[in-house]
């Protein structure tokens, strides 16, 4: 084994890594804390008044 | 503790007035090189020549007006989505000072003549080290504010200002490695074909890095603050992220394709350069789509019809890098103006729109006020800037093909049709649309210059507090 097939194993490792990336995205489970993380922008201090209060918050 | 409870607003006024500075700057200075293109007159040896004002320019509207627009925006953005004050007043201060001082000291030594000659890499070495302690500074700020966070996740905005901090400082310090030989030379620690690779996996991901994932850290904040409606997807911004982390770091030879470079990384750089296609795309429907459900604002908005060009502006310009990357079309566009069409689309279309629509958003609330002094001028802005843009990239488009097609025509004994100068001189009608269209956006910015006056004179500047309670 040289080290062509260490750059070659790791590059199989890191496409791998994003294949997982993508289905632990996409997986149910992360759906709540993502809708979450979405609305942080809009948690506000009162300072800065959003006159469109209207936020949708249902998204994908 | 009565400082815990605002957010640092100071060093991000600072910042973001001196993205208008230096954006004219910038611009005056574009426009000056573009005016030397067609009246060579206009060189005035040895300060003000072409050679010496093209890296002033760059630097300029690279790293003075986006970056400044860069620190503002991520300062921002990190205390309000983190509920938390920047880590260290003292070190945001010092990295406001540094990074102006890095600006001057480029100001004087470029046209003096003091170059490393890398692109975009220009400055010599006592520079590079004071950029690299204000990086070190602005890393500790940005880390440091999402550390001490308040909110239980870290908004994906912040997930592009790290990585393009991080990006940015790998590449700098392996790019800047180099041998001083007195106080204002330096030599390359690489050779040959070694230096020009690690010369473009650095320039190739400053475009990435510096030029794009800052800024769609700004989108992904911008854009739905101004629509009123969280991004459209949420866990497409996480691939998005990904994606492009895992991809942009290996495109760089796109630059170097029928050079010295081994063909097997031109072509890895092509193959790359062409996936890059679908993150880019990825990204720039995730910020469009934020609007659906909203269309009827872009209408009567002109901050968002800034922020939503720019993003088809970036839909345009990785959808034209991708195809230029391919070797037979690079065969033609290289080396041609059509690259630098392409690098206006990315900066002006881009970057420059996404940054005005972003700072017409921030500067009147830094100062306590509900919008800019006038809404009617940022509109005239728009229109200004989004006809110069167009003008400046599409008459580059043609003559950068023209000029492609000039220089490899041949007689049918193998001679070439046309003299060097000869396609020179087919370059001056467009040059001088490219001048039109750069003096329009330079005009758009003198606009914002009037109005940011106009929202910022006898305003006290404010400091907003941080929202006492989090839900969870
Ligand atoms: C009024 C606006 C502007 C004008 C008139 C202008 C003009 C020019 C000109 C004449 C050149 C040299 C082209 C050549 O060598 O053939 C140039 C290069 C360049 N400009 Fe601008 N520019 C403007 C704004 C900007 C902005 C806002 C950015 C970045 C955010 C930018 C980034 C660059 C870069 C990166 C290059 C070097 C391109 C390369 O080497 O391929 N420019 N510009
Ligand atoms: C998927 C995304 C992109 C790809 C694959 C890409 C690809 C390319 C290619 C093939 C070239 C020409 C190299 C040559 O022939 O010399 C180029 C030049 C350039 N691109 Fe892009 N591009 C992309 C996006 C962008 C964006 C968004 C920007 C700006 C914000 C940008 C800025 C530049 C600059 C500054 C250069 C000129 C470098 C120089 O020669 O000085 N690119 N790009």
């Amino acid at each position: 084994m040289d080290i062509n097939d260490l750059r070659s194993l790791f590059t199989v490792l890191t496409f791998l890594t994003f294949v997982g990336i993508v289905f632990w995205a996409w997986s149910g489970r992360r759906k709540a804390a993502f809708d979450e993380a979405a609305m942080i922008p809009f948690e506000e201090d009162g300072e800065e008044s959003h006159k469109s209060a209207s936020v949708a918050t249902q998204r994908r | 503790m009565e400082a815990q409870s605002t957010y640092n607003y100071k060093v991000v006024r600072q910042f973001a007035i001196m993205t208008v500075v230096w954006g004219i700057v910038g611009m005056l200075v574009g426009v000056v090189i573009a005016a030397q293109l067609i009246w060579p007159n206009l060189n005035f040896e040895p300060w003000l020549t072409y050679g010496r004002l093209r890296p002033l320019h760059t630097n300029a509207v690279i790293f003075a007006f986006g970056g400044s627009a860069l620190f503002a925006s991520a300062y921002y953005i990190v205390q309000r989505t983190c509920h938390a004050r920047l880590f260290s007043d003292k070190l945001a201060a010092f990295t406001f000072w540094g990074w102006q001082l890095v600006i001057l000291a480029a100001a004087i030594t470029l046209p003096l003549g003091i170059t490393t000659g890398k692109e975009y890499a220009e400055l010599e070495w006592p520079i590079d080290i004071l950029i690299t302690l204000v990086w070190v500074a602005y890393a500790v700020v940005f880390f440091g504010t999402i550390l001490k966070r308040k909110t239980p996740h870290i908004y994906v905005a912040n997930w592009f200002f790290g990585a393009f901090i991080l990006a940015i400082a790998l590449l700098h310090i392996v790019n800047s490695a180099e041998l001083p030989v007195s106080l204002w030379k330096s030599y390359s620690a690489y050779a040959g074909v070694q230096d020009a690779m690690v010369e473009w996996w650095y320039g190739h991901n400053a475009v990435g890095f510096f030029l794009t994932a800052g800024f769609l850290g700004m989108m992904y904040y911008f854009v739905p603050k101004q629509a009123g409606r969280p991004v459209y997807s949420y866990r497409l911004s996480v691939v998005h992220f990904w994606a492009l982390i895992f991809t942009y770091m290996w495109a760089g030879p796109h630059h170097l394709e029928y050079t010295a470079l081994p063909d097997w990384a031109q072509s890895l750089g092509m193959v790359f350069s062409l996936i890059l296609l679908a993150p880019s795309w990825g990204g720039m429907i995730n910020g469009i789509m934020t609007l659906s459900g909203a269309w009827g604002k872009l209408r009567t908005d002109p901050i968002l019809k800034f922020l939503v060009t720019s993003l088809s502006f970036y839909g345009m310009s990785t959808f034209e890098g991708p195809m230029m990357s391919i070797k037979t079309v690079n065969a033609l566009s290289h080396y041609t103006e059509w690259v630098i069409g392409h690098v206006h689309s990315g900066a002006l279309g881009w970057v420059a729109m996404i940054t005005i629509g972003s700072m017409y958003y921030l500067i009147p609330r830094l100062f306590g006020r509900e919008s800019m002094y006038s809404v009617k001028l940022i509109t005239v802005h728009f229109w200004v800037a989004t006809i110069g843009v167009v003008l400046y990239i599409v008459a580059l488009w043609i003559a950068g093909v023209a000029e492609g097609l000039m220089w490899r025509a041949s007689n049918p004994d193998g001679t070439l049709v046309y003299s060097f100068a000869e396609v020179v001189k087919a370059m001056y009608p467009f040059y001088t649309i490219r001048l039109v269209g750069g003096l329009m956006f330079f005009g758009g910015m003198l606009i914002m210059a009037y109005n940011t006056w106009k929202t910022v004179a006898g305003q006290k500047p404010v400091e907003a507090l941080i929202p006492a309670a989090v839900h969870a």
